[in-house]
């Protein structure tokens, strides 16, 4: 993927001297930084659509059933939106990587796939009010059960490499011994199959991987710092960031995240995790 | 031996395996939606683009060396750059840059019909320059301008070679729209993506099953392709040889 962001970059680079060559002093005049960018409230409810971006296949988070309508967290969310806007949703599928470029190219109002609040993300994309939140869990059989991570000192632990949980052990307990896989399928088997005391990765991900295996708890829910998820809008959309961090005060004081999180999440949660486990109150 | 098979065979389609989910809700009618999508954005993109590519690859025989540098320099832009950024500059640069909003399979046949004309106009012009000299100068000495030479003496003779070439570039094209999920069109590949997710739970091994089905897809509609070419490739052959 890295290398292909290269190409792309090395390519954009050319297209923009190109395009600069060509247009001369004329893209200087949108360089304003405090006017409206993308689509106003005012604007969504004229046009009677509004675009979300989300996942196709990260389920329960956002998937598409069987009968071919999406349904999942952030699709509960962009459903409601939608209805206290009063307009009609038109869903655009996006991966990983495509939602950035999605908002800037005004391809989409609001981003709502698992989007982590990152300092990064924060240059190129305006966030509301978070409405989940996610940090690094840690997964033990029941037989072993690890609840606290200085429990860790001197076992084995599986992470996936390039994860936050990866980094924060390595930094914070340099005593645990680290077994990195370069895949979740491929930490998960090993795992499986004993080859490490415990497992660590993002909490929302293990709620559900130790529901559908048997004799495994995850024992320790959160470590290290939290990090929350929150819907996007295009850079300076000040218009839709307001009426979104409204949105999401509302909707949480009504108790609309609790109870999407009762019908979406907690079929696929293992029954021990609350939801102040994930949404935010 | 049979025996055997036939009895793996009877637990493999046992009724709670994983191709019972191709069946499930409106699966199929998803995944046929999904492989239409594919097949009308390469089909269009081949109706667009290869009459183009056939003027350009025309106009490349041609002793102009400027209009020559362009289209070769479109060609190799089309040819050198993966299809994967051609598509994503299209759907999320251009339209920054211009401000004009565009649908994402409007632009999938843009770019694959612009992809599609560079790599014609080389086959075309290898094909053309194949044609022996002497033919052409036989149609000048019946007093037959620059395109009557084109359209009686080049094209018919070199048509055939340029059979196979394009054959191979359209089963490419409609393997190749298996990436419009990053300009977010919904194709083929992608439906079935969504239904093994939607049921990793209740069927972890419908993977194979709807892989196992979008390949037949993408079989059923590259195969008569193959079988196009071949009656194509004999025809020429005949006229050709009298």
């Amino acid at each position: 993927m890295n290398t292909l962001k290269k190409v792309i970059a090395g390519v954009l680079a050319g297209v923009t001297m190109i395009s600069l060559a060509a247009c001369g002093g004329s893209s200087s005049s949108d360089g304003a930084a405090s006017s409206q960018q993308g689509q106003t409230v005012e604007q969504i409810k004229k046009a009677g659509t509004i675009r979300i971006a989300t996942f196709g296949d990260l389920p329960p988070y956002g998937y598409v059933k069987n009968d071919g309508t999406r349904a999942g967290y952030d699709v509960a969310l962009g459903n409601q939106v939608a209805k206290d806007l009063g307009v009609k949703v038109d869903w655009v599928q996006v991966n990983a990587d495509g939602r950035v470029d999605a908002l800037k190219s005004d391809k989409v109002d609001l981003v709502l796939a698992n989007f982590t609040v990152t300092d990064e993300r924060k240059q190129v994309v305006d966030f509301a009010s978070p409405y989940m939140k996610v940090s690094i869990g840690v997964v033990s059989p029941d037989k072993a059960k690890i609840t606290s991570a200085d429990q860790l000192k001197g076992k084995t632990l599986a992470v996936t490499k390039g994860t936050t949980a990866e980094t924060f052990f390595t930094q914070n307990y340099p005593d645990v011994n680290l077994q990195k896989f370069d895949s979740k399928t491929q930490q998960f088997q090993a795992f499986k199959d004993g080859r490490a005391d415990a497992l660590a990765d993002d909490n929302t991900y293990l709620y559900a991987w130790a529901k559908d295996n048997k004799g495994y708890t995850v024992g320790i829910k959160t470590l290290g710092e939290e990090s929350t998820i929150s819907p996007a809008v295009k850079k300076g959309n000040k218009s839709l960031l307001d009426w979104t961090n409204k949105e999401i005060k509302t909707l949480t004081e009504q108790g609309f995240f609790e109870k999407a999180y009762q019908s979406e999440l907690a079929p696929s949660f293992t029954s021990d995790i609350k939801p102040e486990d994930v949404i935010i109150k | 031996m049979v025996l055997s098979a036939i009895d793996s065979a009877t637990t493999v389609l046992a009724a709670d395996s994983g191709w019972t989910i191709l069946f499930t809700g409106d699966n199929l009618t998803r995944l046929l939606g999904g492989l239409w999508t594919s097949v009308s954005v390469a089909g269009l993109a081949l109706v667009f683009g290869i009459p183009l590519g056939v003027v350009l690859g025309a106009l490349r025989i041609m002793h102009n060396p400027v209009l020559r540098a362009v289209l070769r320099l479109y060609l190799e832009f089309f040819r050198i750059i993966p299809t994967l950024v051609i598509l994503f500059l299209f759907y999320y640069i251009l339209p920054r840059e211009m401000g004009v909003q565009v649908d994402g399979e409007t632009i999938a046949v843009v770019a694959f019909g612009l992809w599609v004309a560079a790599e014609i106009s080389d086959v075309v012009r290898g094909a053309l320059i194949s044609v022996p000299e002497h033919q052409v100068d036989a149609g000048k000495a019946l007093g037959m301008n620059g395109l009557q030479l084109l359209w009686y003496v080049r094209l018919p003779q070199s048509v055939n070679l340029m059979v196979p070439a394009t054959i191979n570039l359209a089963a490419r094209v409609i393997m190749t729209t298996s990436l419009l999920l990053l300009i977010s069109v919904i194709d083929v590949v992608t439906v079935g993506q969504q239904i093994m997710e939607a049921n990793r739970m209740a069927h972890p091994d419908s993977a194979f099953w709807v892989y196992g089905f979008v390949f037949l897809l993408y079989f059923i509609v590259c195969w008569p392709l193959a079988m196009i070419a071949r009656a194509l490739e004999k025809r020429a052959k005949e006229r050709n040889n009298g």
